[in-house]
């Protein structure tokens, strides 16, 4: 069954993704593919939170920082002139091998930046790291902790950002230029590369949507929904719970700040109103609202109402509309209201609910 | 030379001593059963010994290793399981995904292999699943396997519990009160599966209020009272043990190291016990 | 002389907003100790009396503004308990505290519609912004001892409230053991309410006392709240006293940044005193919690 079910998921993904975008052509509003593949990109942040919320049970109010963090890093680098350390020893060899690259400014001016594949490679590091540096000691406490500690992360980072003036301050950062991943696939925001760039968001999130997937099904996944469940006979069967939710909280970062990077070469620039509480919360709120331990359902819900989002449909209560969400989502249906929303269908359809089955013997 | 061997150890809770000097060993291929009225401490030497709480004093021995101090998940790899006196299945899961979880401490393959479905990560798959219905046969439970863990009575719920100990492969087994809130035929089916379990090669540890399940089945008693050993021996000389039975007749007992001033009492008519070896 | 008296401008600012963190944290522990939930929307209590003050202050004289205001804003406090977290009996405790998280956004996003984004302020209570009392050589605004005043008081009077009143020790009763307060005959979802009424007219209370100093704006909630539970675990949760010490510790911290580092900055000692007793020491510095509780097991 869960063969057949995956099989009808990974038929149909594409052809939304195409149907969405054929639409839109014959509509004449391919312009629109653009929120489209940033709302993507923001539902990469979703994924990882839903493993992390719907799985080991914590709540991370951080995630905005970690995108903004993987953003930033890849942003400061490509665009920054390091041209003041020509001099030193080294620099020669690391243009040579690329990882340094000549660049023009706005101006025309010669200057000296990182690649983009280093720059991304710059960035994954340095979340691993502090993904590492907080999940430690916070996961060791109950479930608020963590939620306390990564609130106080993303508003440290979220004045960092502001402060800074290597980071933009509130102004951002722009004139990220294009990454170019293989030949003939480019991550950029020019109108001719739109449609490819659309194609390449879904295929990236496809591919870690089946990753994933293929992760809840193994002993890991069992593992940490073990955890979840009743932590301490999962410690008492031989997992090392500590060790799980830390590698679940540093992957989720890490996907973050992945989402962080490639939105930030799509869009061309970054703003610290990425890295904001307000962010952090509406990842929350979408991870809530697609079922949180419901990747496919996460992955919808969260490009839907992004896209809303991003289109302005909700006006200046954008805010609002996802704090509300959350409240009650949260309050009706903790579980997410995909689940609620199949069994109403399946009592429609006249179908039994599926957990009514006893065994034989039970009273 | 014995499996687990416990030295003087003690744990406090805020001033009150829950368990206080205790010390005995359990040899391998022993059904040893730890017995004494209620608070006498039973479960904390439990929580103790499977790392669940750290003792304030004291050592125990796995093995020949310590594992004194070590967290639950290390005490589980090294061969020591335990069941609870709740039975604590996953209810998110089903049967057979529970039991598989007693697998995950004699497997290996992490984030990056799962997440990829290497093929020797799909072949340690299906080891995996073979493996847990094969202890849910020896419970008699394979039927089950796709029933959601919530929907299955009590009596079920714990025989499922101790399949997904016996997952782990361990060398030794606590179970934690095994009897508890099962019905007459349940206790025989249980006792005839512990001695199952034994000539399987896995020595068992047990902690049971129920007289006549723990009587007849171990080799070796223990007895606890107020946190400290009072007696320990076979089950023939423990019934008979007029300390021992002073103790469950309800009368407190009193700088008894040296055995007491007063004569021992004539023994009173020990515990009923039947399934008898 | 100069260095002497700036460092006792700093010395007193601290303590001024020191003593605002105290009430945030207060009102943090009051909630906790009776529900076990972390009030995300605690700042916003401040956040809405401050506004409410202004609004009524167009139209009755300043006290009753103000008295009006706190009354008000009990009322919202109370009503939010009623209507989310009387009826949800079977979400567990990080549930609840997501809630909170939501409502903070709403709460803030109503004030902007409300209200619109321009900074309000109430008028100073005695004088102006330059009348000033000389102490030791430094400048005291009145309406920074109007601040001390009014926290010293309301601090006081919930100690004697919670010490001495038979309801106060109905609360304190709900917190520590709620199975045997509930035998004893104590309403326990009444004190609930009355829990979250209270933390918000504290919370109401000192948004209007520190109006005409700092100002107030609707987006004023999330930036005091973090501080706030700083303040709280700093000084210990479940410990209503000890959120006092930590909130006036915070606010001396917080002080000495601003004197070492650039303005930007201000806020981020705040949040990483925040870190630090999360990571150092959680249970904080006179914490009624034992560590074990603050851990997972």
């Amino acid at each position: 069954m869960p063969r057949l079910r995956l099989l009808f998921l990974l038929a149909l993904f594409p052809v939304m993704v195409a149907g969405a975008q054929l639409g839109l052509r014959a509509a004449g509003m391919e312009y629109c593919l653009t929120q489209l593949t940033m709302s993507v990109y923001y539902a990469l942040v979703v994924m990882g939170l839903c493993l992390l919320m719907g799985y080991a049970g914590q709540v991370s109010l951080g995630h905005g920082a970690f995108f903004a963090l993987g953003g930033y890093t890849t942003a400061v680098l490509t665009t920054h002139d390091f041209s003041g350390i020509r001099a030193c020893a080294g620099v020669g060899v690391l243009e040579r091998a690329g990882l340094l690259v000549a660049q023009q400014d706005l101006y025309g001016q010669a200057g000296l930046s990182v690649a983009p594949w280093a720059a991304f490679a710059a960035a994954m590091l340095l979340t691993f790291v502090v993904a590492l540096l907080i999940g430690y000691p916070a996961l060791r406490l109950r479930g608020h902790y963590l939620a306390m500690a990564t609130l106080g992360f993303t508003l440290i980072v979220s004045k960092l950002l502001l402060g800074s003036a290597l980071t933009g301050s509130a102004d951002g950062i722009h004139g990220v230029p294009e990454w170019k991943l293989l030949p003939g696939l480019t991550v950029s925001g020019r109108s001719a590369l739109r449609v490819q760039n659309y194609y390449l968001a879904c295929g990236l999130a496809l591919l870690l949507l089946l990753g994933l997937r293929n992760l809840l099904r193994s002993r890991v996944g069992r593992a940490l929904l073990a955890i979840h469940d009743r932590e301490t006979a999962a410690n008492a069967m031989g997992i090392n719970t500590a060790a799980y939710k830390l590698k679940v909280f540093v992957l989720s970062a890490l996907l973050a700040a992945l989402a962080g990077v490639f939105f930030t070469h799509y869009t061309g620039g970054i703003a610290p109103s990425e890295a904001g509480a307000l962010k952090s919360v509406r990842y929350v709120a979408l991870a809530a609202a697609g079922g949180m331990a419901n990747l496919w359902g996460v992955t919808v819900m969260s490009i839907a109402l992004n896209y809303c989002s991003l289109r302005g449909w909700f006006g200046s209560y954008d805010n609002a509309v996802f704090g509300a969400l959350l409240i009650l989502i949260i309050s009706l249906a903790p579980e997410g209201p995909l689940k609620p929303l199949g069994l109403w269908l399946r009592r429609l359809a006249g179908r039994p609910d599926p957990e009514r089955r006893t065994p034989h013997g039970a009273p | 030379m014995a499996l687990l061997e416990v030295t003087d150890v003690r744990r406090a809770f805020g001033g009150l001593a829950a368990v206080d000097g205790v010390s005995f060993t359990v040899k391998p291929g022993q059904i040893k059963g730890i017995i004494g009225p209620n608070g006498a401490g039973k479960t904390t030497l439990f929580n103790l010994i499977s790392g669940l709480l750290k003792p304030d004093a004291g050592r125990i021995t796995f093995r020949g290793r310590s594992i004194t101090g070590l967290k639950p998940y290390e005490i589980a790899g090294a061969g020591l399981s335990r069941t609870f006196q709740n039975p604590s299945l996953f209810l998110q899961m089903n049967v057979l995904e529970n039991v598989m979880v007693g697998r995950h401490c004699r497997t290996r393959w992490g984030f990056l292999g799962c997440g990829l479905r290497w093929p020797g990560q799909a072949r340690e798959e299906r080891a995996i699943r073979e493996a847990a219905r094969a202890q849910l046969d020896v419970v008699g439970l394979a039927h089950l396997a796709g029933w959601s863990a919530g929907a299955l009575p009590f009596g079920q719920r714990r025989m499922v519990e101790l399949a997904r100990a016996l997952a782990t492969e361990p060398a030794m087994l606590l179970l934690d009160e095994p009897a508890s809130g099962l019905n007459t035929r349940e206790k025989e089916d249980l006792g005839r599966l512990i001695r199952q379990i034994r000539d399987r090669g896995i020595t068992v540890l047990l902690v049971e209020h129920d007289m006549s399940v723990v009587m007849g089945l171990s080799d070796d008693l223990l007895v606890l009272y107020n946190g400290r050993p009072i007696a320990e021996g076979a089950p023939a000389a423990v019934q008979n043990d007029p300390r021992v039975i002073r103790v469950y007749l309800g009368e407190d007992l009193q700088n008894d190291e040296s055995g007491g001033d007063a004569p021992p009492r004539a023994p009173a008519t020990p515990p009923a016990t039947c399934c008898s070896r | 002389m100069q260095n002497e008296s700036l460092a006792l401008q700093y010395l007193l600012s601290g303590i001024t907003k020191g003593s605002i963190y105290a009430v945030v944290a207060i009102g943090f522990n009051l909630i906790y100790s009776a529900t076990g939930i972390i009030n995300f929307a605690q700042g916003e209590f401040l956040m809405l009396g401050g506004m409410v003050a202004v609004t009524l202050a167009a139209y009755v004289p300043l006290p009753v503004a103000v008295t009006g205001a706190v009354a008000l804003v009990a009322l919202v406090g109370g009503l939010l308990e009623l209507a989310f977290f009387r009826r949800l009996r079977r979400h567990s405790i990080l549930h609840l505290v997501i809630i909170t998280m939501g409502l903070s956004i709403v709460i803030q996003e109503t004030a902007l519609h409300i209200w619109d984004e321009k900074v309000r302020s109430l008028p100073y209570f005695t004088g102006n912004e330059v009348s000033s009392v000389r102490f030791l050589g430094a400048a005291i605004s009145t309406q920074v001892l109007w601040v001390l005043g009014t926290v010293a008081l309301a601090v006081l009077g919930l100690h004697f409230f919670l010490r001495y009143t038979l309801t106060g020790r109905a609360m304190r009763a709900c917190s520590s053991n709620p199975e045997a307060a509930m035998l004893a005959g104590i309403n326990i979802p009444n004190m609930r309410t009355l829990a979250f009424g209270l933390s918000a007219a504290l919370g109401a209370l000192a948004g209007c006392v520190v109006s005409p100093m700092t100002m107030t704006h609707y987006e004023m909630g999330a930036p005091l709240a973090i501080k706030g539970f700083a303040a709280a675990i700093l000084g210990g949760l479940g410990n209503p006293m000890a959120a006092v010490a930590g909130g006036l510790l915070v606010g001396l911290l917080e002080a000495a940044s601003v004197s070492c580092l650039p303005a930007v900055y201000n806020d981020v000692s705040a949040f990483v005193i925040l870190l630090l007793v999360i990571f150092v020491r959680p249970q904080g510095l006179w914490g009624a919690l034992a560590p074990d509780r603050v851990r997972e097991h």
